[in-house]
Protein backbone atom coordinates (compact mmCIF):
# COMPACT_ATOMS: atom_id res chain seq x y z
CA UNK A 1 0.00 0.00 0.00
CA UNK A 2 1.30 3.57 -0.91
CA UNK A 3 1.44 6.39 1.68
CA UNK A 4 -1.07 8.64 2.08
CA UNK A 5 0.36 12.20 0.87
CA UNK A 6 -0.59 15.63 1.37
CA UNK A 7 -1.43 16.76 -2.18
CA UNK A 8 -1.80 19.99 -1.59
CA UNK A 9 1.96 20.17 0.31
CA UNK A 10 3.32 18.76 -3.30
CA UNK A 11 1.28 21.12 -5.27
CA UNK A 12 2.89 24.07 -2.76
CA UNK A 13 6.38 22.66 -3.22
CA UNK A 14 5.89 23.79 -6.94
CA UNK A 15 4.99 27.10 -5.80
CA UNK A 16 7.68 27.64 -3.60
CA UNK A 17 10.24 26.96 -5.66
CA UNK A 18 8.87 28.80 -9.28
CA UNK A 19 7.25 31.19 -7.57
CA UNK A 20 7.51 32.15 -3.30
CA UNK A 21 11.03 31.55 -3.14
CA UNK A 22 11.74 34.48 -5.80
CA UNK A 23 9.17 36.77 -5.18
CA UNK A 24 9.99 36.92 -1.38
CA UNK A 25 13.78 36.50 -1.22
CA UNK A 26 14.05 38.75 -4.72
CA UNK A 27 11.16 41.68 -3.98
CA UNK A 28 12.32 42.99 -7.34
CA UNK A 29 10.85 40.41 -9.60
CA UNK A 30 7.90 42.07 -8.49
CA UNK A 31 8.28 44.98 -10.28
CA UNK A 32 9.47 42.78 -13.21
CA UNK A 33 6.34 40.88 -13.55
CA UNK A 34 4.16 44.40 -12.92
CA UNK A 35 5.85 46.24 -15.79
CA UNK A 36 5.89 43.24 -18.64
CA UNK A 37 2.14 43.57 -19.95
CA UNK A 38 2.11 46.79 -19.67
CA UNK A 39 4.44 47.81 -22.55
CA UNK A 40 2.32 47.17 -25.31
CA UNK A 41 -0.88 48.27 -23.82
CA UNK A 42 0.82 51.82 -23.36
CA UNK A 43 1.80 52.61 -26.82
CA UNK A 44 -1.43 50.78 -28.20
CA UNK A 45 -3.10 53.35 -25.67
CA UNK A 46 -1.30 56.38 -26.72
CA UNK A 47 -1.43 55.74 -30.72
CA UNK A 48 -5.27 55.13 -30.45
CA UNK A 49 -5.57 58.43 -28.62
CA UNK A 50 -7.08 56.18 -25.87
CA UNK A 51 -9.87 54.28 -28.03
CA UNK A 52 -8.51 51.15 -27.62
CA UNK A 53 -7.60 50.90 -24.29
CA UNK A 54 -10.32 48.61 -23.03
CA UNK A 55 -8.84 46.08 -26.32
CA UNK A 56 -5.75 46.46 -24.78
CA UNK A 57 -6.51 45.95 -20.97
CA UNK A 58 -8.25 42.98 -21.97
CA UNK A 59 -5.45 41.45 -24.38
CA UNK A 60 -3.19 42.31 -21.94
CA UNK A 61 -4.78 39.74 -19.93
CA UNK A 62 -4.87 37.22 -22.03
CA UNK A 63 -0.76 37.83 -22.83
CA UNK A 64 -0.10 37.63 -19.24
CA UNK A 65 -1.72 34.83 -19.03
CA UNK A 66 -0.31 33.17 -21.94
CA UNK A 67 2.86 35.00 -20.91
CA UNK A 68 2.65 32.69 -17.69
CA UNK A 69 1.86 29.44 -19.75
CA UNK A 70 5.00 29.51 -21.44
CA UNK A 71 7.28 31.22 -18.79
CA UNK A 72 6.78 27.51 -17.31
CA UNK A 73 8.50 26.05 -20.79
CA UNK A 74 11.86 28.50 -19.55
CA UNK A 75 11.22 27.76 -15.79
CA UNK A 76 10.88 23.78 -16.05
CA UNK A 77 13.53 23.25 -18.15
CA UNK A 78 16.05 25.35 -16.19
CA UNK A 79 14.81 23.25 -12.59
CA UNK A 80 15.21 20.15 -15.36
CA UNK A 81 18.45 20.70 -16.67
CA UNK A 82 20.84 23.21 -14.79
CA UNK A 83 19.53 22.37 -11.49
CA UNK A 84 18.18 18.88 -12.36
CA UNK A 85 15.65 18.88 -9.51
CA UNK A 86 13.26 17.37 -11.79
CA UNK A 87 15.03 13.94 -11.24
CA UNK A 88 14.81 14.45 -7.93
CA UNK A 89 10.94 14.97 -7.84
CA UNK A 90 10.63 12.08 -10.43
CA UNK A 91 12.21 9.55 -7.85
CA UNK A 92 9.72 11.32 -5.07
CA UNK A 93 5.62 10.35 -4.44
CA UNK A 94 5.11 13.31 -6.94
CA UNK A 95 2.97 12.64 -10.06
CA UNK A 96 3.86 14.18 -13.58
CA UNK A 97 0.12 15.78 -13.24
CA UNK A 98 0.88 17.44 -9.43
CA UNK A 99 3.81 18.55 -10.47
CA UNK A 100 2.68 20.33 -13.71
CA UNK A 101 -0.39 21.93 -12.17
CA UNK A 102 1.68 22.88 -9.14
CA UNK A 103 4.34 24.53 -11.63
CA UNK A 104 0.76 26.22 -13.49
CA UNK A 105 -0.43 27.41 -10.39
CA UNK A 106 3.36 29.22 -9.31
CA UNK A 107 3.27 30.75 -13.06
CA UNK A 108 0.01 32.43 -11.81
CA UNK A 109 1.12 33.09 -8.40
CA UNK A 110 4.21 34.64 -10.05
CA UNK A 111 1.59 37.23 -12.09
CA UNK A 112 -0.32 38.23 -9.37
CA UNK A 113 0.88 41.57 -9.14
CA UNK A 114 0.37 42.36 -13.21
CA UNK A 115 -3.56 40.66 -12.73
CA UNK A 116 -4.48 42.89 -9.90
CA UNK A 117 -3.30 45.75 -11.90
CA UNK A 118 -4.84 45.18 -15.05
CA UNK A 119 -8.29 43.88 -13.09
CA UNK A 120 -8.40 47.02 -11.56
CA UNK A 121 -7.81 48.77 -14.75
CA UNK A 122 -10.57 46.37 -16.38
CA UNK A 123 -12.99 47.04 -13.66
CA UNK A 124 -12.64 51.00 -14.69
CA UNK A 125 -12.19 51.25 -18.37
CA UNK A 126 -13.91 47.76 -19.81
CA UNK A 127 -17.73 48.02 -19.51
CA UNK A 128 -18.79 44.43 -19.74
CA UNK A 129 -22.26 42.84 -18.57
CA UNK A 130 -22.00 39.70 -15.70
CA UNK A 131 -21.83 37.45 -19.00
CA UNK A 132 -18.77 39.36 -20.69
CA UNK A 133 -17.17 39.47 -17.58
CA UNK A 134 -17.52 35.71 -17.00
CA UNK A 135 -16.44 34.74 -20.57
CA UNK A 136 -13.29 37.08 -20.62
CA UNK A 137 -12.79 34.93 -17.31
CA UNK A 138 -12.69 31.29 -19.48
CA UNK A 139 -11.30 32.93 -22.26
CA UNK A 140 -7.95 33.77 -20.14
CA UNK A 141 -8.41 30.81 -18.20
CA UNK A 142 -8.58 28.63 -21.35
CA UNK A 143 -5.17 30.52 -23.22
CA UNK A 144 -3.69 29.61 -20.16
CA UNK A 145 -4.38 26.32 -19.76
CA UNK A 146 -3.13 26.05 -23.32
CA UNK A 147 -0.09 27.69 -23.00
CA UNK A 148 0.67 25.62 -19.46
CA UNK A 149 0.67 22.50 -20.98
CA UNK A 150 2.51 23.90 -24.33
CA UNK A 151 5.48 24.79 -21.92
CA UNK A 152 5.42 21.44 -20.15
CA UNK A 153 5.51 19.65 -23.26
CA UNK A 154 8.45 21.76 -25.09
CA UNK A 155 9.72 21.27 -21.66
CA UNK A 156 10.18 17.83 -21.38
CA UNK A 157 12.04 17.79 -24.78
CA UNK A 158 14.63 19.91 -24.29
CA UNK A 159 17.83 18.92 -22.89
CA UNK A 160 19.64 22.29 -22.85
CA UNK A 161 18.17 25.61 -21.43
CA UNK A 162 19.70 26.96 -24.81
CA UNK A 163 17.10 24.71 -26.71
CA UNK A 164 14.02 26.25 -24.53
CA UNK A 165 15.25 29.91 -25.39
CA UNK A 166 14.78 28.35 -28.97
CA UNK A 167 11.57 27.24 -28.16
CA UNK A 168 10.40 30.71 -26.47
CA UNK A 169 11.33 32.74 -29.67
CA UNK A 170 9.27 30.90 -32.06
CA UNK A 171 6.16 30.45 -29.14
CA UNK A 172 6.39 34.11 -28.15
CA UNK A 173 6.28 34.75 -31.97
CA UNK A 174 3.25 32.38 -32.89
CA UNK A 175 1.18 33.47 -29.82
CA UNK A 176 1.88 37.30 -29.06
CA UNK A 177 3.50 38.96 -32.57
CA UNK A 178 1.08 36.95 -35.11
CA UNK A 179 -2.31 37.74 -33.01
CA UNK A 180 -3.87 40.94 -33.31
CA UNK A 181 -4.82 40.63 -29.32
CA UNK A 182 -4.06 44.43 -28.73
CA UNK A 183 -6.55 45.39 -31.38
CA UNK A 184 -8.77 44.52 -33.82
CA UNK A 185 -8.06 41.90 -36.86
CA UNK A 186 -9.28 43.97 -38.39
CA UNK A 187 -6.27 46.50 -38.47
CA UNK A 188 -4.40 43.67 -40.51
CA UNK A 189 -3.75 43.90 -43.73
CA UNK A 190 -6.50 41.09 -45.74
CA UNK A 191 -3.61 38.37 -46.53
CA UNK A 192 -1.96 38.86 -43.50
CA UNK A 193 -5.19 38.38 -41.51
CA UNK A 194 -5.14 34.56 -42.65
CA UNK A 195 -1.17 34.02 -41.08
CA UNK A 196 -3.14 35.28 -37.72
CA UNK A 197 -5.45 33.25 -37.75
CA UNK A 198 -2.94 30.37 -37.17
CA UNK A 199 -2.95 31.32 -33.75
CA UNK A 200 -5.03 30.34 -30.76
CA UNK A 201 -4.57 33.48 -29.05
CA UNK A 202 -6.53 35.11 -32.16
CA UNK A 203 -9.39 33.43 -31.84
CA UNK A 204 -9.38 34.07 -27.94
CA UNK A 205 -8.66 37.87 -28.96
CA UNK A 206 -12.06 37.78 -31.30
CA UNK A 207 -14.01 37.30 -28.29
CA UNK A 208 -12.47 39.23 -25.81
CA UNK A 209 -13.35 41.80 -28.36
CA UNK A 210 -16.87 41.03 -28.92
CA UNK A 211 -17.20 41.02 -25.51
CA UNK A 212 -16.01 44.36 -24.56
CA UNK A 213 -17.68 45.95 -27.50
CA UNK A 214 -14.83 47.16 -30.06
CA UNK A 215 -16.03 44.59 -32.57
CA UNK A 216 -18.69 42.49 -33.61
CA UNK A 217 -18.51 39.10 -34.59
CA UNK A 218 -21.02 36.88 -35.61
CA UNK A 219 -22.45 34.36 -33.44
CA UNK A 220 -20.75 31.45 -35.92
CA UNK A 221 -17.31 33.26 -35.61
CA UNK A 222 -17.97 33.47 -31.54
CA UNK A 223 -19.21 29.98 -31.10
CA UNK A 224 -16.21 28.66 -33.73
CA UNK A 225 -13.54 30.92 -31.87
CA UNK A 226 -14.87 28.91 -28.74
CA UNK A 227 -14.50 25.56 -30.56
CA UNK A 228 -11.58 26.05 -31.88
CA UNK A 229 -9.87 27.54 -28.12
CA UNK A 230 -11.63 24.70 -26.55
CA UNK A 231 -9.56 22.25 -28.73
CA UNK A 232 -6.81 23.20 -29.02
CA UNK A 233 -6.04 23.67 -25.23
CA UNK A 234 -7.82 20.18 -24.65
CA UNK A 235 -5.30 18.43 -27.57
CA UNK A 236 -2.30 20.49 -25.73
CA UNK A 237 -3.06 19.12 -22.53
CA UNK A 238 -3.59 15.52 -23.45
CA UNK A 239 -0.60 15.82 -24.82
CA UNK A 240 1.36 16.98 -21.56
CA UNK A 241 -0.34 14.39 -19.44
CA UNK A 242 -0.04 11.31 -22.51
CA UNK A 243 3.52 12.31 -24.22
CA UNK A 244 5.53 14.20 -21.33
CA UNK A 245 8.57 12.54 -21.03
CA UNK A 246 7.96 12.04 -16.98
CA UNK A 247 9.76 8.52 -16.28
CA UNK A 248 12.55 8.55 -19.67
CA UNK A 249 12.23 5.39 -21.22
CA UNK B 1 17.08 -5.01 0.55
CA UNK B 2 17.87 -4.24 -3.20
CA UNK B 3 17.90 -7.09 -5.92
CA UNK B 4 18.74 -6.76 -9.49
CA UNK B 5 18.32 -9.70 -12.44
CA UNK B 6 19.42 -9.42 -15.65
CA UNK B 7 19.29 -5.69 -15.78
CA UNK B 8 19.59 -4.21 -19.70
CA UNK B 9 19.58 -0.82 -21.00
CA UNK B 10 19.75 -0.34 -24.55
CA UNK B 11 19.21 3.51 -25.87
CA UNK B 12 17.43 4.43 -28.87
CA UNK B 13 20.71 5.05 -30.73
CA UNK B 14 21.76 1.48 -30.25
CA UNK B 15 24.18 2.09 -27.20
CA UNK B 16 24.01 -0.82 -25.03
CA UNK B 17 24.80 1.18 -21.37
CA UNK B 18 23.45 -1.87 -19.36
CA UNK B 19 24.55 -5.39 -20.05
CA UNK B 20 22.30 -8.06 -17.85
CA UNK B 21 23.46 -6.76 -14.87
CA UNK B 22 22.60 -9.07 -12.09
CA UNK B 23 23.15 -8.23 -8.31
CA UNK B 24 21.80 -8.21 -4.51
CA UNK B 25 22.71 -5.97 -2.05
CA UNK B 26 22.14 -5.80 1.85
CA UNK B 27 25.17 -3.73 3.39
CA UNK B 28 24.41 -0.36 4.41
CA UNK B 29 26.26 1.62 1.88
CA UNK B 30 26.85 0.31 -1.48
CA UNK B 31 29.07 2.05 -3.99
CA UNK B 32 29.00 1.47 -7.81
CA UNK B 33 32.40 1.85 -9.01
CA UNK B 34 33.14 2.50 -12.82
CA UNK B 35 35.17 4.85 -15.22
CA UNK B 36 32.94 7.70 -16.95
CA UNK B 37 30.54 5.94 -19.36
CA UNK B 38 30.67 2.83 -17.38
CA UNK B 39 27.26 2.58 -16.92
CA UNK B 40 27.00 4.05 -13.48
CA UNK B 41 24.29 6.86 -13.88
CA UNK B 42 21.69 4.78 -15.96
CA UNK B 43 21.90 2.04 -13.45
CA UNK B 44 21.44 4.71 -10.62
CA UNK B 45 18.50 6.33 -12.97
CA UNK B 46 16.66 3.28 -13.45
CA UNK B 47 16.43 2.01 -9.43
CA UNK B 48 15.85 5.12 -8.77
CA UNK B 49 12.39 5.36 -11.05
CA UNK B 50 14.11 8.14 -13.43
CA UNK B 51 14.65 5.50 -16.37
CA UNK B 52 12.99 2.29 -17.75
CA UNK B 53 14.88 -0.38 -17.99
CA UNK B 54 15.32 -2.21 -21.40
CA UNK B 55 14.76 -5.73 -20.11
CA UNK B 56 15.77 -7.04 -16.76
CA UNK B 57 14.15 -6.27 -12.90
CA UNK B 58 14.94 -4.01 -9.75
CA UNK B 59 13.48 -4.84 -6.64
CA UNK B 60 13.66 -2.77 -3.62
CA UNK B 61 12.75 -4.23 -0.74
CA UNK B 62 10.43 -6.81 -2.80
CA UNK B 63 8.85 -3.79 -4.50
CA UNK B 64 9.57 -3.83 -8.11
CA UNK B 65 11.03 -0.30 -9.50
CA UNK B 66 8.55 -0.64 -12.76
CA UNK B 67 5.06 -2.50 -11.74
CA UNK B 68 5.62 -1.02 -7.91
CA UNK B 69 7.02 2.53 -8.87
CA UNK B 70 4.40 4.50 -6.78
CA UNK B 71 5.15 2.50 -3.42
CA UNK B 72 8.75 2.54 -4.69
CA UNK B 73 9.07 5.84 -4.70
CA UNK B 74 7.74 6.94 -0.86
CA UNK B 75 10.34 4.75 0.46
CA UNK B 76 13.45 5.87 -1.91
CA UNK B 77 14.80 9.91 -2.42
CA UNK B 78 18.10 10.67 -4.99
CA UNK B 79 20.06 13.04 -5.43
CA UNK B 80 21.11 13.20 -8.95
CA UNK B 81 24.56 13.63 -10.57
CA UNK B 82 25.61 17.47 -10.40
CA UNK B 83 22.79 18.44 -9.02
CA UNK B 84 22.55 22.67 -8.54
CA UNK B 85 21.07 24.45 -4.87
CA UNK B 86 18.80 27.26 -6.07
CA UNK B 87 21.04 30.51 -5.14
CA UNK B 88 17.10 32.13 -4.74
CA UNK B 89 16.76 29.42 -1.84
CA UNK B 90 18.54 29.32 1.56
CA UNK B 91 19.15 25.76 2.95
CA UNK B 92 15.88 25.61 5.11
CA UNK B 93 13.58 26.11 1.57
CA UNK B 94 15.38 23.82 -0.11
CA UNK B 95 14.23 21.14 2.64
CA UNK B 96 10.69 22.68 3.33
CA UNK B 97 10.32 22.68 -0.67
CA UNK B 98 11.33 19.21 -0.96
CA UNK B 99 9.46 17.91 1.96
CA UNK B 100 6.34 19.47 0.66
CA UNK B 101 7.48 17.68 -2.94
CA UNK B 102 6.97 14.57 -0.92
CA UNK B 103 3.10 15.28 0.25
CA UNK B 104 4.75 15.16 3.86
CA UNK B 105 1.81 17.03 6.03
CA UNK B 106 3.07 20.37 6.73
CA UNK B 107 2.48 20.08 10.48
CA UNK B 108 5.30 17.76 10.68
CA UNK B 109 7.83 19.53 7.77
CA UNK B 110 9.39 22.45 10.36
CA UNK B 111 10.63 19.52 13.06
CA UNK B 112 11.99 17.59 10.12
CA UNK B 113 13.18 20.41 8.42
CA UNK B 114 15.30 21.05 11.66
CA UNK B 115 16.36 17.58 13.23
CA UNK B 116 17.73 16.95 9.67
CA UNK B 117 19.63 20.43 9.37
CA UNK B 118 21.15 20.62 13.03
CA UNK B 119 21.94 16.81 11.86
CA UNK B 120 23.99 17.60 9.24
CA UNK B 121 25.68 21.05 10.85
CA UNK B 122 23.71 23.68 9.12
CA UNK B 123 20.88 25.14 11.26
CA UNK B 124 23.44 27.91 11.78
CA UNK B 125 23.15 28.79 7.90
CA UNK B 126 19.55 27.67 7.76
CA UNK B 127 18.72 31.25 6.69
CA UNK B 128 21.81 32.19 4.52
CA UNK B 129 21.58 32.32 0.59
CA UNK B 130 22.84 28.75 -0.51
CA UNK B 131 24.65 30.99 -3.22
CA UNK B 132 27.01 31.64 -0.15
CA UNK B 133 27.99 28.26 1.12
CA UNK B 134 30.84 26.43 0.10
CA UNK B 135 30.50 23.41 -2.37
CA UNK B 136 30.83 21.27 0.70
CA UNK B 137 27.86 22.76 2.64
CA UNK B 138 25.72 22.95 -0.59
CA UNK B 139 26.12 19.21 -1.38
CA UNK B 140 24.75 18.51 2.59
CA UNK B 141 21.70 20.50 1.37
CA UNK B 142 20.98 18.04 -0.65
CA UNK B 143 21.78 15.28 1.96
CA UNK B 144 19.71 17.20 4.54
CA UNK B 145 17.15 17.34 2.08
CA UNK B 146 17.14 13.25 1.66
CA UNK B 147 17.47 12.77 5.33
CA UNK B 148 14.43 15.29 6.27
CA UNK B 149 12.62 12.86 4.01
CA UNK B 150 12.41 9.60 5.94
CA UNK B 151 13.39 7.70 2.51
CA UNK B 152 14.76 4.11 3.43
CA UNK B 153 16.80 4.33 0.63
CA UNK B 154 18.78 6.88 -0.63
CA UNK B 155 20.46 6.95 -3.60
CA UNK B 156 23.71 9.48 -4.83
CA UNK B 157 24.96 9.85 -8.17
CA UNK B 158 28.58 10.97 -8.11
CA UNK B 159 28.15 12.96 -4.90
CA UNK B 160 32.01 14.26 -4.55
CA UNK B 161 32.42 15.56 -8.17
CA UNK B 162 33.99 18.80 -7.97
CA UNK B 163 34.36 18.73 -4.38
CA UNK B 164 37.97 20.26 -2.98
CA UNK B 165 39.27 17.44 -0.63
CA UNK B 166 37.59 19.60 2.81
CA UNK B 167 34.46 19.13 1.43
CA UNK B 168 34.90 15.43 0.27
CA UNK B 169 35.71 14.58 3.75
CA UNK B 170 33.16 16.49 5.03
CA UNK B 171 30.38 14.60 3.05
CA UNK B 172 31.99 11.65 3.97
CA UNK B 173 31.52 12.06 7.39
CA UNK B 174 28.13 12.84 6.93
CA UNK B 175 27.66 9.97 5.24
CA UNK B 176 28.52 7.74 7.37
CA UNK B 177 26.83 8.65 9.81
CA UNK B 178 23.80 8.38 7.82
CA UNK B 179 24.30 4.90 6.71
CA UNK B 180 23.51 3.80 10.90
CA UNK B 181 19.86 4.52 9.53
CA UNK B 182 19.70 4.68 6.02
CA UNK B 183 20.33 2.26 3.21
CA UNK B 184 22.45 4.29 0.39
CA UNK B 185 23.63 3.62 -2.89
CA UNK B 186 26.16 5.91 -4.71
CA UNK B 187 28.37 5.55 -7.38
CA UNK B 188 31.33 7.45 -8.03
CA UNK B 189 34.66 6.95 -10.36
CA UNK B 190 36.92 7.50 -7.40
CA UNK B 191 38.40 4.75 -6.02
CA UNK B 192 39.59 6.41 -2.71
CA UNK B 193 36.06 7.60 -2.07
CA UNK B 194 34.54 3.76 -2.65
CA UNK B 195 37.30 2.47 -0.25
CA UNK B 196 36.36 5.21 2.52
CA UNK B 197 32.71 4.81 2.42
CA UNK B 198 31.27 1.58 1.32
CA UNK B 199 30.26 -1.58 2.82
CA UNK B 200 30.33 -3.14 -0.51
CA UNK B 201 31.78 -2.14 -3.60
CA UNK B 202 30.67 -3.58 -7.46
CA UNK B 203 33.10 -2.60 -10.25
CA UNK B 204 30.78 -1.73 -13.72
CA UNK B 205 32.84 -1.84 -17.03
CA UNK B 206 31.59 -1.44 -20.39
CA UNK B 207 27.55 -1.44 -18.75
CA UNK B 208 29.27 -4.83 -17.26
CA UNK B 209 29.29 -5.77 -13.40
CA UNK B 210 32.76 -7.09 -13.34
CA UNK B 211 32.87 -7.53 -9.64
CA UNK B 212 30.87 -7.02 -6.20
CA UNK B 213 31.96 -7.72 -3.06
CA UNK B 214 33.39 -6.42 0.55
CA UNK B 215 36.89 -5.10 0.00
CA UNK B 216 38.99 -7.73 0.95
CA UNK B 217 36.60 -10.06 -0.82
CA UNK B 218 37.83 -7.57 -4.03
CA UNK B 219 41.01 -7.95 -3.10
CA UNK B 220 40.95 -11.95 -3.00
CA UNK B 221 40.10 -12.13 -6.53
CA UNK B 222 43.39 -10.12 -7.10
CA UNK B 223 45.19 -13.15 -5.18
CA UNK B 224 48.88 -11.40 -5.40
CA UNK B 225 49.38 -9.03 -2.12
CA UNK B 226 51.69 -6.77 -3.89
CA UNK B 227 52.12 -4.12 -6.70
CA UNK B 228 54.62 -2.64 -8.45
CA UNK B 229 53.92 0.37 -10.62
CA UNK B 230 57.21 0.60 -13.16
CA UNK B 231 57.56 4.27 -13.66
CA UNK B 232 60.16 4.08 -16.52
CA UNK B 233 59.25 3.05 -20.35
CA UNK B 234 60.63 0.07 -20.41
CA UNK B 235 60.30 -3.53 -22.00
CA UNK B 236 59.29 -5.82 -19.42
CA UNK B 237 58.53 -10.23 -19.51
CA UNK B 238 55.51 -11.70 -17.69
CA UNK B 239 56.66 -12.44 -14.13
CA UNK B 240 57.06 -15.59 -12.47
CA UNK B 241 54.27 -15.23 -10.48
CA UNK B 242 51.99 -12.43 -10.77
CA UNK B 243 50.45 -10.32 -13.47
CA UNK B 244 50.86 -7.43 -16.19
CA UNK B 245 47.91 -4.59 -16.33
CA UNK B 246 47.79 -1.29 -17.23
CA UNK B 247 47.31 1.39 -14.42
CA UNK B 248 45.52 4.58 -14.66
CA UNK B 249 48.23 6.84 -15.87
CA UNK B 250 48.76 4.31 -18.13
CA UNK B 251 52.39 2.58 -16.53
CA UNK B 252 53.13 -0.64 -16.33
CA UNK B 253 51.50 -2.71 -13.07
CA UNK B 254 52.96 -5.53 -11.82
CA UNK B 255 50.71 -7.62 -9.29
CA UNK B 256 52.50 -10.44 -7.56
CA UNK B 257 53.34 -12.35 -4.40
CA UNK B 258 55.55 -10.79 -2.00
CA UNK B 259 58.66 -12.57 -3.23
CA UNK B 260 58.38 -12.28 -6.65
CA UNK B 261 57.68 -8.73 -5.74
CA UNK B 262 61.30 -8.35 -3.90
CA UNK B 263 63.11 -10.05 -6.52
CA UNK B 264 61.40 -7.77 -9.50
CA UNK B 265 62.27 -4.88 -7.48
CA UNK B 266 65.88 -5.39 -6.88
CA UNK B 267 66.24 -6.06 -10.39
CA UNK B 268 64.71 -2.98 -11.22
CA UNK B 269 67.11 -1.29 -8.54
CA UNK B 270 70.34 -2.62 -10.34
CA UNK B 271 68.52 -1.28 -13.82
CA UNK B 272 68.17 2.08 -12.89
CA UNK B 273 64.29 1.83 -13.28
CA UNK B 274 62.01 4.38 -11.96
CA UNK B 275 59.42 2.36 -9.82
CA UNK B 276 56.89 1.91 -6.71
CA UNK B 277 56.20 -0.86 -5.09
CA UNK B 278 53.08 -0.98 -2.52
CA UNK B 279 50.64 -3.62 -0.71
CA UNK B 280 47.47 -3.97 -3.59
CA UNK B 281 44.88 -0.92 -3.18
CA UNK B 282 41.88 -0.59 -4.17
CA UNK B 283 43.23 1.31 -7.67
CA UNK B 284 45.04 -1.50 -8.94
CA UNK B 285 41.88 -4.42 -7.54
CA UNK B 286 39.98 -1.90 -9.77
CA UNK B 287 42.94 -1.95 -12.79
CA UNK B 288 43.40 -5.59 -12.28
CA UNK B 289 39.49 -6.38 -12.70
CA UNK B 290 38.41 -4.03 -15.49
CA UNK B 291 42.04 -4.67 -17.09
CA UNK B 292 42.17 -5.26 -21.00
CA UNK B 293 44.19 -7.56 -22.38
CA UNK B 294 47.84 -6.65 -22.38
CA UNK B 295 49.83 -8.31 -25.39
CA UNK B 296 53.16 -9.34 -24.33
CA UNK B 297 54.64 -7.15 -27.33
CA UNK B 298 53.44 -4.54 -26.26
CA UNK B 299 54.81 -4.37 -22.41
CA UNK B 300 57.38 -1.86 -23.29
CA UNK B 301 59.18 -0.95 -26.49
CA UNK B 302 61.75 1.70 -25.93
CA UNK B 303 64.61 -0.24 -23.59
CA UNK B 304 65.22 -3.87 -23.00
CA UNK B 305 65.55 -4.08 -19.60
CA UNK B 306 65.31 -7.99 -18.61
Amino acid sequence: MAMKRNGGSQLYASILVNAIFAMVNYPVVLISTVLAPFSLLIVITFVSHGTLLPVAIAGALIMTMISAGTSMQQDLSHLKNDFKLQDMIVSSPTSALVYLVGMAISEVVYSIPALAVLIVLAAVYVHATLLGIVAMFFVVLIMFVFAVSLGFVLSTLTSDVVQSWAFAGIVSTILSALPPVYYPITYIPLPWQYLAYLSPATYAAEIMQNTVGLTTFSATTILIDWAVIIAVAAVMTYLAVKKAKWRED
Amino acid sequence: MIGIARLTKRYEDGTKALDGVTLRLDKRITTILGRNGAGKTTLIRIMSTQLLPSSGTVTINGLDVVKDVGMVRDIISSIPQEMKVMGIATPYDHVEMYLNARGIPPDEIGALAEKALKDLELWRVRDKSTADLSGGMRRKVFVAMALASKAEVIFLDEPTTGLDPISRDELWKTLRELKRERFIFLTTHYLQEAEALADKIGILEDGKLKAIGTIDELRAKVRYPYSIKVLSDVRMEKPEKGEIIKGIDGHLQIVTTEAEANRISRKLIDKRVRFSMNPITLEDIFYFIVKKPIEEENYGDEEEWW
